[in-house]
């Protein structure tokens, strides 16, 4: 109950700053809680399976083109959203199918390997998806029925919706006896195993499921900022929903979220300061990761909060 | 009943169990005893479909369970609890025994049941595995492979260091599974508690079986605890 509170004060907190946060906080909580979803996805396979992934872009992208491209196909944004979070899911059950018959340092390499080939196919085809450049979609291919989501407040409500329907399937799955199962995975395969579980397949749900969410934040920071590239399909945003998860901790379900937000916060600020931010925010994620290894709602449920999920 | 049947298995290439045959009947007591290194665990590992066998057959009522894929084989019936317990040590006490249970749909009376076996369990549902003491450790290994309904229980030295009063807690558990009519294979050795607890013993060495004997026909004296076991 207090864990359901908790999460439902969260939510709540981001519908009042809609109305309170100044414009500047408002367009970058928008972004945090669209990347945030992302963080939340990768936190599944991550946090409570235990499978460290390096290629999570791939099925971020796939959302992010799935759904740019269709748009700029004619389709309206409903389905298009839909199409990109099926794009992410469908992206992440065929690859997971091959690269989770790999574990530890080689999944990482071979889902990087995957990344990076979705990656290199996306500026071989350059002529359709425009590589680096990117395109930008039309007015019309982000009008969600009658809302229209290039304005700001529709833009952080669609946001936040789907940031709350994120957080609270999460919630739902962590708490139910699936969400143990993946647990167990992480903590012992061979004892899951014995007890009846097909490992690979508790994985492969697991790894489908983190990519519908990857799948839903491009799907949705397509529409919602009306920008398709290459970039997001980089390294980097493999590298990001781990900084995330690490950040907030790892296996919590609110930790990507606060993650993300520490991360978002700390370049704005440092960069504010100096023009080697980069190096400051360097040192001061050496500095938590050392004082708190399990990352911040980690720590906090090490130290007392044991019914933080 | 648990058959095997000249089963041969191993790591690579490296062949461990020779033609092991043996039976395990229902509401009886098979200890597994032999030296370190006799293939003991090996067998363990090899009728739980952990390793590939090379030869042979193992079948639990008459169906072949030989091949199966690992997580397929507690399905059908066996449950195992390894040296070592090895417990999902960031789960609580009662969502261990979750886990064990969602695999039969989550049986409220195999829960029940567990928890009659063991009441200090109950009295931790909340607790973190990890922070468990020893004995209560393994009661709860035992406690989740039972939530899978089995038929037999293969029970690998499951008193290993635990205080007196928890390997008599376990003795007495043993005897009542087998009173239930369930078929446990346990790999011990201490003379004292397989006389206490066998109805038969099967010596190992060097991955084959050297003899079967009654454990009523054995004293702790016998030569087959010498010759097999170094005591």
């Amino acid at each position: 109950m207090k864990a359901l509170l908790l999460h439902l004060g969260v939510l709540a907190g981001l519908l009042a700053l809609n109305f309170l946060a100044p414009a500047y906080h408002h367009a970058m909580l928008a972004r945090i809680m669209v990347l945030a979803v992302f963080g939340l996805g990768y936190n599944i396979a991550f946090g409570y399976t235990g499978l460290l992934s390096l290629g999570h872009a791939l099925y971020f992208a796939a959302g992010l083109y799935a759904t740019g491209l269709l748009s700029q196909a004619g389709w309206s944004a409903g389905p298009a959203l839909l199409a990109g979070v099926l794009a992410g899911g469908a992206i992440a059950l065929v690859s997971g199918a091959l690269a989770l018959r790999t574990a530890g340092v080689s999944l990482m390499i071979v889902t990087l390997m995957f990344a990076q080939a979705g990656y290199q196919t996306i500026l071989y085809y350059t002529p359709l998806t425009r590589g680096e450049e990117g395109f930008n979609l039309t007015n019309a291919g982000r009008m969600l029925g009658p809302v229209n989501l290039t304005e700001e407040t529709p833009r952080y409500l669609a946001a936040l919706a789907l940031f709350a329907v994120a957080l609270l399937l999460k919630l739902a799955l962590v708490r139910s006896r699936r969400g143990r199962v993946m647990v167990a995975v992480r903590e012992n395969e061979e004892r899951s195993r014995m007890l009846g579980y097909d490992v690979f397949r508790v994985k492969l749900v697991a790894l489908t499921l983190s990519g519908l969410y990857a799948g839903a934040a491009g799907a949705a920071w397509a529409v919602l900022f009306g920008y398709v590239g290459a970039g997001f399909a980089g390294i980097q945003y493999s590298i990001l929903p781990l900084l995330y998860t690490l950040l907030g901790g790892a296996g919590t379900v609110l930790g990507p979220f606060l993650g993300a937000l520490l991360m978002f916060y700390l370049i704005d600020l440092t960069s504010d300061v100096s023009q080697s931010y980069l190096f400051m925010v360097g040192a001061s994620l050496l500095i938590l990761v050392v004082f708190a290894p399990k990352g911040i709602l980690g720590s906090l449920r090490a130290r007392g909060l044991k019914w933080l999920p | 009943m648990l058959e095997l049947r000249d089963i041969e298995a191993g790591y690579g290439a490296v062949r461990v169990l020779h033609g092991i045959s043996l039976s395990a009947a229902a509401g009886e007591v098979t200890c597994i005893m032999g030296r370190n290194g006799a293939g003991k665990s090996t067998l363990m590992k090899a009728i739980m479909g952990l390793l590939p066998l090379t030869a042979g057959r193992i079948t639990l009522d008459g169906v072949a369970i030989e091949g199966l894929a690992a997580h397929q084989v507690p399905r059908h019936g066996i449950a195992y609890v390894p040296q070592g317990r090895r417990l999902f040590a960031e789960l609580t006490v009662a969502e261990n025994l979750g886990v064990g249970l969602l695999v039969r749909g989550g049986d409220a009376a195999l829960r029940r049941h567990v928890l009659d076996l063991f009441p200090r369990l109950e009295e931790r549902l909340d607790q973190q595995a990890r922070t468990l003491s020893g004995g209560e450790q393994q009661m709860l290994a035992i406690g989740r492979a039972l939530c899978l309904g089995p038929r037999v229980l293969l029970l690998d030295e499951p008193a290993e260091g635990l205080q007196p009063s928890m390997i008599t807690l376990i003795r007495d558990t043993v005897l009542r599974l087998k009173a239930e009519g369930l078929a446990v294979v346990l790999v011990e050795q201490r003379v004292e508690a397989v006389l206490e607890m066998a109805d038969q013993v099967v010596f190992m060495a060097n991955g084959r079986v050297a003899e079967i004997a009654p454990a009523r026909g054995l004293a702790p004296d016998a030569p087959q605890f010498r010759d097999h076991v170094g005591i």
